[in-house]
């Protein structure tokens, strides 16, 4: 796909200013994703994978029944505690049932196939994030790239994105997370009690070159990431070849997690 | 003038003591809401705003109070409101305190709190919140506190409150509005996400903040020697009247747009908030109450006999205080939650160190009513 008008504004900036002529959109971030596949699950530091607009496929028919191994990754990676109620959970992805995440699609005449499958739920990385939207000290912010971050330290723990995120995505620290973390990996901070938190797209890999913790955990590769900008990603051939879903698209939120069933 | 409020008779000295003791309790429950976390709370991923958050809403509008005194009176030149206009605002003074206490304690960091002013953020409705909250706080003080003292040393008060007083119209209807758009602007509750959310608070707010100023009045003419005067309150009780039956109506508007539609979505909450979904019907429970005492209220405030005798209008006034608090302080908030945007229908039930924050809260509150008020009296006895 041709690059949009405004890339292509914002580019023609950049080239009239006489530093470079234009170059491709999503070239860079293309180099990146091939070397990320070549070294699928070396924890090499690699060049960082950039992206005009990150995006994730979820392929829900390629998901094992009783699978969890994208959810045991990506606690593991950012020590997400367990503390084993629901009252207090916090979790940045979830498996649930299709009738709960879609609806509007979900009908009684679905085969068994369809309405038992555990369909990997997590942030959407919004277009239009209301979390950031309502925020009242900018904790929660989105990048140039379309990731929805938050900043552990300047969140006063209001959870008006909680209310605010239509997809359940944030989970808020009731207690102190770090009796209950499983294995701490010191790469990664560990959250104090009163923060919220949620998925960062794996930003701290991406940094590294590294594509995000759950894609390289699925055996099934039921999950692809890449860049939506660049017509030749992973993310970006699979949705071209039929029709995808999103959550509760008639929100305007644009969420970036794009669901085939 | 506040030495007026350190001697009193006995009674006054046992309630204030009563009310520090339940602050203390409070306070003591506080830090280890600290030290635990709002785990201590009865709140979950799914319920994330509970009981804390739900008494800062109903308490926006207490604050009202103090709008339908100073407008009849400043701007109609309605003299019969004249006694009472400060208690008016000194209530507001107290109930915005405690909406800015409750807002404090539901904050999983407060030691951050100060973030809210060092990275304002126009975009977040409760940058604003705060913003028309705090403004309101000062407004009532200052007018309140000018007027009083004016009072007492027999002088009409100073022509600079005047603009304070008319800009404090205006101010008073914004808190109730941001305060509602706190949740009418949210894309995935489409319990919230109407536009009546504005009004209705509105409604209620006139309805509940000058139900407890009638009853404060009549308090006050029971232990405080001061007499509001038959026409001030029995004016004040055809205002709660046509609130509250406006707020009844908005209830009902909005029953109608989810039922008679039925879309899932809309009804969903409703059902939960009128019935209970698979058995979880303790809120439904509580609103049933609300219901049928605002039905009741109703109808002793619209009679003109029952109304006019005091003990059932202060029965009514009970009556509708206990609604509205229901409504506003339990189910408005909660039901938003459920069910959660998976679909999961979670019970929120408050824990007892949750209600004792609460109830600490409220007791500061009252504290703060109660000392206005004795200065108040004090200084119209001339003692």
């Amino acid at each position: 796909m041709a690059p949009t008008r405004r890339e292509f504004l914002k580019i023609a900036g950049v080239s009239a200013i006489g530093l470079v002529l234009p170059p491709l959109p999503g070239l860079s971030a293309a180099k990146g994703d091939l070397k990320a596949q070549a070294g699928l699950n070396e924890k090499a530091h690699g060049a960082p994978l950039t992206a005009g607009r990150w995006a994730m496929v979820v392929d829900a028919r390629k998901c094992r029944p009783g699978c969890t191994d994208c959810i045991t990754a990506c606690h593991l990676e950012h020590n997400v505690p367990d503390f084993g109620n629901p009252k207090d959970d916090v979790h940045w992805i979830g498996l649930e049932k299709i009738k709960h995440i879609f609806p509007a699609e979900a009908h009684p005449r679905l085969p068994e196939s369809i309405t038992k499958l555990p369909v990997p739920v997590l942030c959407n990385h919004c277009e239009n994030p209301p979390c950031v939207r309502v925020c009242p000290t900018q904790a929660t912010f989105k990048r140039a790239d379309g990731i929805v971050m938050m900043d552990y330290h300047r969140c006063i723990g209001c959870r008006f994105c909680m209310a605010a995120c239509p997809y359940g995505s944030r989970s808020m620290n009731y207690r102190d997370p770090r009796p209950f973390i499983r294995k701490i990996n010191p790469a990664f901070p560990i959250r104090t009690k009163g923060v919220v938190e949620k998925c960062n797209f794996c930003e701290e890999r991406l940094a590294q070159g590294i594509l995000p913790a759950c894609v390289i955990a699925c055996k099934d590769k039921a999950l692809a990431f890449g860049d939506l900008e660049d017509p030749r990603s992973d993310v970006r051939l699979i949705l071209d070849k039929g029709l995808s879903l999103r959550r509760r698209p008639e929100l305007g939120t644009g969420p970036q997690v794009y669901y085939i069933l | 003038m506040l030495e007026k409020a350190l001697k009193g008779s006995r009674g006054y000295g046992i309630w204030v003591a009563f009310l520090l003791l339940l602050v203390a309790i409070g306070f003591f429950f506080y830090l280890k809401q600290l030290d635990y976390g709002l785990g201590i709370t009865g709140m979950s991923r799914d319920v994330s705003w509970g009981l804390y958050i739900a008494q800062f809403t109903f308490l926006v509008g207490i604050a009202a109070s103090a709008v339908m005194l100073v407008l009849p009176y400043y701007l109609h030149d309605f003299k019969a409101f004249g006694k009472i206009t400060i208690l008016g605002e000194f209530l507001a003074v107290s109930a915005v305190t405690m909406c800015v206490t409750f807002v404090f304690v539901d904050l999983g960091r407060p030691d951050r709190a100060i973030n809210l002013l060092l990275y304002p953020s126009p975009g977040s409705v409760l940058f604003w919140d705060v913003i028309v909250l705090n403004g309101y706080l000062l407004l009532n003080i200052i007018t309140g506190w000018t007027v009083l003292e004016s009072d007492k040393k027999g002088v009409p008060p100073p022509a600079w409150v005047k603009p304070l007083i008319y800009l404090s119209i205006p101010w008073a209807i914004s808190i109730h509005t941001v305060t509602a758009f706190i949740y009418s602007g949210l894309p995935g509750r489409s319990f919230w996400l109407m536009p009546t959310m504005a009004p209705r608070f509105l409604a209620s707010a006139f309805a509940s903040g000058p139900a407890l100023l009638i009853l404060l009045c009549l308090i006050l003419r029971r232990f405080g020697r001061f007499d509001a005067g038959e026409k001030a309150i029995q004016t004040l009780a055809k205002i709660v009247a046509y609130a509250l039956a406006t707020s009844i109506f908005f209830v009902l508007v909005e029953l109608f747009t989810a039922f008679y539609s039925q879309i899932p979505g809309h009804m969903q909450h409703h059902l939960y908030l009128i019935a209970g979904l698979d058995g979880h019907n303790v809120i439904a429970r509580w609103m049933a109450v609300s219901a049928l005492t605002a039905v009741a209220a109703l109808i002793l405030l619209i009679i003109p006999q029952t109304r006019k005798r005091e003990p059932l209008l202060a029965v009514a006034c009970i009556g509708v205080f206990l609604s509205l608090w229901i409504e506003k302080g339990l189910g408005l908030v909660v039901t938003g939650f459920v069910p959660s945007p998976l679909e999961r229908i979670a019970d929120y039930t408050p824990t007892g160190p949750e209600i004792a924050i609460t109830t600490g809260v409220w007791a500061m509150g009252l504290l703060l009513i109660t000392i206005f008020y004795k200065i108040f009296v004090s200084v119209r006895n001339d003692e």
